[in-house]
């Protein structure tokens, strides 16, 4: 399966076993969704289950509260991350602090979904990795899912979740594992192990991160489309970094990246997303309180420019394999 | 009758036609041409609710210009404006192409609509401001805007006033009036009002027009930008391109079955009128009254422009999986070119000879202004913007930090 395959089998599951699962957004009922993640679902569990929505975020997200705090779960679709801010006051006002405030009367059981990042020459409104707006905010989990099985298993587990889940899906991912080599033929998932997914249910939990490979010199921190980023760089310097796959970013799976960088003793944190108060940013800091005195050199960042994503100069501005490359070399020298 | 306490359905709105129906538009109520009152531009917004249900028409089915929305426009005009619409098409169809070759991303066509954007920009005055979205090409070449420019944007290269940043059609000429269109839907339509409330501050008497699709009236900032209009009465048009589609959305699911869009703006007590949008005369006609009333002090005007869209919603888009093939055929306002051709032809100044001349003559223009574009380069060939430049404009000056990831880059 690809990964659109993947995230449209774990509505379909939830759909067919839980009533009280509803899906919607823009495009999302009888079209089945731009990037065809909800195709065929309307038809299979109605449109009273699987419908489209005026093109109103707020609305989105607002109804998708009102429906959670009801009953029911909300699997909301934001059709590019680069959209949802009509509705953050929603998302960080509301649907993040409902149970705080309510002393656990009320709370919100949604999911909103919505595709991210960059690499399909989508200019500044269709490649914003925002993450780190809604890890900021108390209330919120944030799931950025790295291949077609996880997809799945992570998003079962974030429809069952009783919180508000943000699940950023990495578009440059659905089609295959793209490594940032942008000028070589694009890979599927089908020739993936990750691109093998059981067909029933199952859960990939929140706050677990995979070690996508095991090694001894450095620890790479990646999520999302910069797993593969991290691959390449690491095949092509020859360094033996350890690469650790966050796959949620809040909760975090801090043991994992504990026992990793106090074996290694050098971590790097890369991401898509602008550098300045990233989330790398707070990983850094984690990291540094946690493992100081097995750091054998200065935690290094590599992450998107602090500028908007720019429509032709996409590949200057996408932190690929070259630039981690040349950062894991100055790291080992260091 | 249903009885309390019996189940509630929720109410899902469907088009009435989807891919193998037959599109049948018979039960759409258009009045006939002329018949529609054209009050004076002082009218208060109260009078003329009624405007907001009807539709505006000039252009009679014969081709004959009718009624009292006849502004009897010169032929020298009319020609033009024929030809800007005519340009414009050709100017899309060859950016598919482009983009079809891999020439550039993605692209936008705003086929049938056409005669919104061409007659609107001919209605209004250099100094006025439009907010566009992604579908009014055609105020800029009715502004006699460079083409190549708009093509060298298109092809994101050395030429592109943007520097590549925007993706392709993300347009912004301050010079010819057209604001940096930003992507978002909604966002400007409110920032069109405020344009509008400083030339009001300023005292001047210059306008704005804010654009916005049928789709996205039902962002919030389509209501804001109505309450401000409202609160201060700024001298703004408050455009609605009511196209039918939103991507693969019906203009129902915007909740334009249970009221039009021109009647949304009672609510806030502002004047709304309804037009045909493939009919060259009622624009040039109405967008021509709002602009008379938004200068003389009068307040806004909200107009919407009944029409269809004809092509894909984008290069991305295959709308033969949401909407029946022939819809666009069916649709019963016709062809805005193709109309105001005849409309021409039968005032006795236009002809099928000069129809055909004019083509092959815009038709040669548009290629020689894409191929001096295409000579600058094109997205994945010849040379692009300098890479330095991404990071120029992020502040007026460049801080440290941008300073010193530019220098990472090596730029
Ligand atoms: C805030 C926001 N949400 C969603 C989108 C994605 N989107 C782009 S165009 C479009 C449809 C807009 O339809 P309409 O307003 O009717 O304009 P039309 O395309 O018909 O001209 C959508 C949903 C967006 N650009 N911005
Ligand atoms: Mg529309």
């Amino acid at each position: 399966m690809n990964m659109i395959e993947a995230i449209r089998d774990a509505m379909d599951i939830m759909l067919a076993q839980d009533n009280n699962v509803v899906v919607f957004g823009e495009d999302v009922g009888y079209f089945g969704g731009v990037f065809r993640c909800t195709a065929g679902l309307q038809a299979k569990h109605g449109k009273h289950r699987v419908f489209d929505t005026p093109i109103n975020e707020s609305g989105i997200v607002g109804v998708a509260i009102g429906m959670g705090a009801y009953g029911l779960r909300p699997c909301v679709e934001i059709q590019f991350a680069d959209y949802v801010y009509p509705a953050y006051d929603q998302i960080a006002s509301e649907a993040a602090r409902l149970r705080h405030r309510s002393n656990g009367q009320f709370y919100a059981p949604l999911v909103i979904r919505m595709p991210t990042g960059g690499g399909i020459f989508g200019g500044q409104t269709h490649s914003q990795s925002p993450e780190a707006l809604f890890t900021h905010v108390s209330g919120l989990k944030t799931v950025v899912p790295s291949n077609p099985y996880d997809a799945k298993g992570l998003l079962i587990s974030s429809i069952e979740d009783d919180d508000p889940v943000i699940f950023l899906e990495p578009k440059r991912l659905y089609n295959g594992p793209f490594d940032g080599h942008h000028e070589r033929p694009s890979i599927p998932w089908s020739k993936h192990p990750l691109g093998e997914v059981p067909e029933h249910h199952y859960h990939v939990p929140l706050g677990e991160a995979a070690v996508r490979r095991q090694g001894s010199a450095v620890t790479i921190l990646a999520y999302g489309t910069m797993v593969y980023v991290a691959e390449a760089a690491v095949a092509e310097t020859g360094i033996d970094a350890e690469i650790i796959d966050l796959r949620t970013l809040l909760p975090l799976d801090m043991a994992t990246i504990e026992t990793s960088v106090k074996k290694t003793g050098r971590c790097m944190v890369i991401h898509e997303a602008t550098l300045t108060s990233g989330f790398g940013a707070e990983l850094c800091a984690l990291v540094q309180e946690s493992c100081f005195y097995h750091l054998e050199a200065p935690i290094e960042r590599v992450t998107g420019w602090d500028t908007p994503y720019p429509h032709a100069l996409e590949w200057e501005y996408f932190p690929g394999p070259a630039r981690v490359g040349s950062a894991l070399k100055r790291m080992m020298e260091a | 009758m249903a009885k309390p306490n019996s189940p509630i359905r929720l109410h899902v709105p469907e088009p009435a036609f989807r891919p193998g129906d037959t599109p049948d538009f018979s039960s759409l109520d258009i009045p006939a041409a002329g018949s529609v009152r054209r009050p004076t531009v002082d009218v208060s917004p109260e009078e003329i609710r009624d405007l907001a249900y009807g539709i505006i028409r000039v252009l009679d089915d014969a081709g004959a210009a009718v009624g009292p929305w006849d502004e009897a426009l010169d032929s020298a005009t009319a020609i033009r404006g024929l030809r800007y619409m005519m340009k414009t098409r050709v100017y899309d169809q060859r950016m598919v192409m482009a983009q079809r070759q891999g020439k550039t991303s993605f692209y936008m066509q705003c086929t049938g609509e056409e005669a919104v954007a061409v007659a609107q920009q001919m209605a209004l005055q250099l100094g006025d401001m439009h907010f566009p979205t992604y579908r009014q090409q055609g105020l800029l070449i009715a502004a006699e805007h460079p083409l190549e420019e708009l093509a060298c944007q298109v092809f994101s290269n050395p030429g592109d006033v943007l520097q590549g940043r925007q993706l392709p059609v993300m347009y912004s000429f301050r010079d010819s009036g057209f604001f940096s269109i930003s992507g978002n839907l909604g966002t400007q339509y409110v920032q069109a009002v405020g344009w509008a409330m400083a030339s009001a501050i300023k005292g001047d008497s210059k306008i704005a027009a804010g654009w916005i699709g049928e789709g996205a009236t039902a962002e919030n900032d389509f209501h804001s930008a109505l309450l401000y209009a409202s609160v201060y009465n700024p001298p703004v048009i408050l455009n609605v391109v009511n196209n039918q589609w939103a991507i693969s959305t019906f203009q129902g699911l915007a909740a334009g079955d249970s009221a039009t869009f021109a009647s949304r703006a009672h609510g806030y007590g502002l004047a709304s009128l309804r037009a045909d949008g493939n009919d060259f005369l009622a624009v040039h006609a109405v967008s021509r009254w709002a602009a008379e009333r938004a200068r003389c002090g009068f307040g806004p005007t909200l107009i919407e422009w009944v029409t269809y869209r004809v092509a894909a919603h984008s290069t991305s888009d295959d709308p033969s999986q949401y909407r029946p093939q022939g819809e666009a055929s069916a649709w019963p306002l016709g062809d805005p070119v193709e109309r105001f051709k005849q409309h021409l032809i039968g005032r006795g100044v236009w002809s099928e000879e000069l129809h055909a001349k004019a083509q092959e003559q815009i038709e040669t223009e548009v290629r020689q202004a894409v191929r001096r574009a295409e000579s600058l380069g094109t997205l994945n060939s010849g040379s692009k913007p300098s890479i330095k430049e991404m990071f120029e404009d992020v502040y007026k000056e460049m801080p440290p930090h941008l300073r010193k990831q530019r220098q990472q880059l090596g730029v």
